[in-house]
């Protein structure tokens, strides 16, 4: 036989492996704005076993046929591209960008805290939600109920402040997330 | 075809009609007597009636993969649609182009927990690869011609139409839609030309290069089997193939390695894990086929070709992904390899090491006394009907694997059994949707005694239609793929795969209106076989094969090619408890 270039290089196929670490990713997801779409996103995750961590939508163009879905999931690098694989199969699907992967992005979530007390711990509670910039959208004597937006980061950190003055409940909307610049995802 | 005022279930007929359907599967019920009435009223597409739902979507299963058009099914609600649920998962699996219309209660009732009424796109949603609820009649004929589009193109597929009974009363304009242009959903037809390139230097410089096909090559076209055959003359690799891949490549071929896998041939399983260059055309590195992942092709670079970039990286890592159908990327593959003028790099030594695997001989068996082994059995058919060009079915077990390792295929579309999904009760029903899309041709399902009681009902369907198929059994009396895996992991304790009480089959035969012939001993085999395929009708042969054999070459699971059990030699009576928890 001729002597061509050298044979390709050895490689050595990487198996399943559990060991490697999990990363967190949010997907923009655009999809038809049709009955039983968010079924088959939220079936195919929990038939193949993927996470979920937040998940938002909500219809975003003019004549309402298109929805824009912002997932937030954790897995390793191999799951994540999986992932990706999978939802842009699904038929409705228009196109899936991976945000984390594409570069930089903003991410903001929103959350209402209801905090009940009275005396010295309501008083730090609102001087709490003055440093975060939360803002309070329901008050009576004994309680309030904070608006606050942010990061996950920010938003988890001041939930876990109001846990000692008097959280009563949480409500989040999950992340929503753009790529920043002028341009699309 | 200017605009003409129909009901619903007339638009789904002239759609289905200006679609080219030429026959459907089907079983009728209340919330699909609209359109049965319809049916009745034309002479354009002819009807199947089968005998349970599940058999009608392996009937289109069975006419499309035979025929390669896509099958059509007709059923009511309810119990129609979950019956016919197995069948939808079965041709997902295995990317098979069928389109099901299920019968749904009308549209004010949905919700109310109506007669018949199941939530048929929620339930079918993930084992469908599309479907959709119509509750429009002026929606339907568009969705009818999309429905095909998407069964047919990109990786085929399963699509399900649920169509409330007020929606195909309600009347609307018909007008032919034209090309389907969808917002989402365009597949790729031609795969990346710089990759493809680089694809025909990495198989030039290849020293021990192996071609890996699949179902993918089937399923694009015949086209894809010509440019594969062409592909291996210039490279001179040796070639092998998945259960659903058989055929695409002609087993004459001194290339042709015979299938890999479970069950696959040692020389296969040999080469595939010890080659320096793997090409996988049109398959998905199935756990069937790959073993024990960290023991799969350990030193190989891995080239991929697929229609699904989802298959890409799923399981096994790739060097090169090509996105594209298989047909179009060999096509675009062998005309670099000839226009840059590329010469193999394929060693002597590698094919003397392939010779030397292939001198293990693995799938001898030897035939001595009246016992029949079931090796035999199907050697013997084998020679029967050798110029004949014959389809085989297949259920699914012992006999199917069998099947596959000792019935050589020399053309596409002629071998049609359930691989992915692995359905039990699969070819008897996919055998009529054969003989349905080819009357004159010999169409016959291997099957084995405990699958065929699965679907036996559709003997029936099969006298109706006059479909001459042959029913050759290989009857154990045991479940013989369950019982080989409690010799192999359980120590032979042989838990409930036994069938105590099997029927008379030649008399159940006849009583459907088929021939019967009973096999006991090898003196009788030629004679049975050649009474079987002189008879002008469907036939059921009983045959009696050895009660204890078992199916070899194979991998038990967990394990890696090179630790294939060659016979029962080799086989322990226990495996270790994380072995044991893989299927």
């Amino acid at each position: 036989m001729n002597a061509g270039p050298p044979p390709p290089a050895a490689r050595k196929a990487r198996p399943l492996a559990p060991e490697e670490p999990a990363e967190r990713h949010t997907l923009s997801v655009t999809v038809d704005n049709e009955a039983g779409v968010l079924g088959r996103i939220t079936g195919l995750f929990s038939a193949r076993g993927y996470n979920i961590e937040s998940l938002t939508v909500a219809d975003v163009s003019p004549d309402h046929a298109v929805s824009r879905i912002t997932i937030v999931t954790t897995g390793p690098r191999r799951v994540v591209d999986q992932i990706h694989a999978q939802l842009e199969r699904l038929v409705p699907v228009h196109s899936v960008t991976d945000l984390t992967e594409a570069g930089p992005h903003v991410e903001r979530e929103l959350a209402l805290v209801k905090v009940a007390g009275k005396g010295e711990a309501r008083v730090e509670a609102l001087r709490l939600a003055d440093i975060f910039r939360a803002r309070p959208v329901d008050t009576t004597t004994s309680s309030f109920i904070f608006e606050i937006s942010g990061s996950t980061g920010k938003v988890d950190q001041f939930i876990a402040l109001m846990r000692e003055v008097g959280l009563v409940e949480v409500a989040r909307t999950g992340v929503a997330a753009m790529a920043r610049g002028k341009d699309p995802a | 075809m200017s605009g003409r005022d129909l009901s619903g279930a007339e638009i789904l007929l002239e759609a289905l009609s200006d679609l080219g359907v030429e026959v459907i599967f089907g079983y009728p019920g209340g919330a699909v007597l609209p359109i049965y009435d319809a049916l009745h009223r034309q002479k354009r597409i002819r009807h199947i009636l089968v005998r349970h739902e599940q058999g009608a979507v392996h009937a289109a299963e069975g006419y499309a993969r035979a025929s390669g058009k896509p099958g059509v099914v007709l059923v009511t609600s309810g119990p129609g649609a979950t019956n016919a649920v197995t069948g939808i998962t079965d041709a997902l699996m295995d990317s098979i182009p069928v389109v099901v219309i299920t019968g749904q209660v009308a549209t004010h009732l949905i919700g109310t927990d109506a007669f018949q009424e199941c939530d048929t796109v929620g339930i079918t949603r993930h084992c469908s690869k599309h479907n959709y609820l119509v509750k429009e009649t002026a929606r339907l004929a568009e969705v009818v011609h999309e429905a095909f589009h998407i069964a047919t193109t990109g990786r085929p597929g399963p699509v399900v139409i649920d169509l409330p009974k007020d929606v195909q009363v309600a009347r609307a304009r018909y007008q032919r839609p034209g090309a389907i242009a969808h917002k989402s959903y365009r597949p790729r037809l031609k795969g990346d030309l710089q990759a493809i390139a680089a694809a025909a230097e990495m198989l030039a410089s290849a020293e021990r290069p192996i071609l890996y096909t699949g179902g993918g090559l089937i399923n694009s076209g015949p086209m894809a089997s010509q440019k594969l055959r062409e592909l291996a003359g210039l490279t001179g690799a040796p070639v092998t193939s998945t259960l659903m891949g058989l055929g695409a490549f002609p087993a004459s071929s001194p290339q042709w390695l015979g299938m890999l896998g479970m069950h696959g041939t040692y020389e296969a399983n040999m080469a595939m894990n010890q080659c320096d260059l793997m090409v996988c055309l049109g398959a998905r590195f199935d756990d069937r086929v790959t073993g024990r992942l960290d023991g799969f092709s350990p030193r190989s670079a891995k080239i991929h070709v697929d229609i699904d970039p989802s298959s890409f990286n799923k399981t096994v890592r790739v060097d090169l992904a090509i996105e594209g159908d298989v047909g179009h990327v060999l096509d675009d593959l062998v005309k670099i390899w000839k226009s840059r003028g590329l010469r193999p790099s394929i060693t002597e030594e590698w094919w003397n090491r392939i010779r030397g695997w292939r001198a293990v001989d693995c799938l001898a068996f030897t035939q001595a006394g009246p016992e029949i082994e079931p090796q035999h059995a199907i050697a013997r058919l084998r020679e029967a009907v050798a110029g004949r060009d014959p389809i085989i079915t297949t259920e699914v077990g012992q006999h199917q694997m069998w099947a596959a390792q000792h019935f050589p295929f020399e053309k596409p579309n002629r071998w049609l059994t359930s691989g992915g999904l692995g359905t039990m009760g699969y070819g008897l029903p996919a055998a009529i949707g054969a003989q349905v899309a080819f009357p004159s041709r010999l169409v016959i399902d291997i099957a084995g005694e405990a699958s065929i009681l699965m679907n036996i009902q559709e003997m029936s369907t099969a006298v109706q239609y006059r479909l001459p198929i042959k029913l050759f059994v290989l009857n154990n009396e045991y479940m013989g793929m369950v019982r080989q895996w409690q010799d192999l992991t359980y120590e032979g304790r042989h838990a409930e795969s036994y069938t105590a009480a099997l029927p008379d089959f030649v008399k159940l035969a006849e009583a459907f209106g088929w021939k019967g012939i009973r096999i006991d001993t090898e003196d009788q085999l030629d004679a049975g076989i050649a009474a079987m395929l002189a008879h002008d009708g469907p036939v059921f042969v009983d045959c009696r094969v050895k009660k204890h054999a078992n199916c070899f070459p194979m991998i038990p699971s967990g394990a890696a090619h090179t630790e294939m059990l060659l016979s029962d030699a080799d086989v322990s009576g226990e495996l270790d408890t994380a072995a044991e928890a893989l299927v």
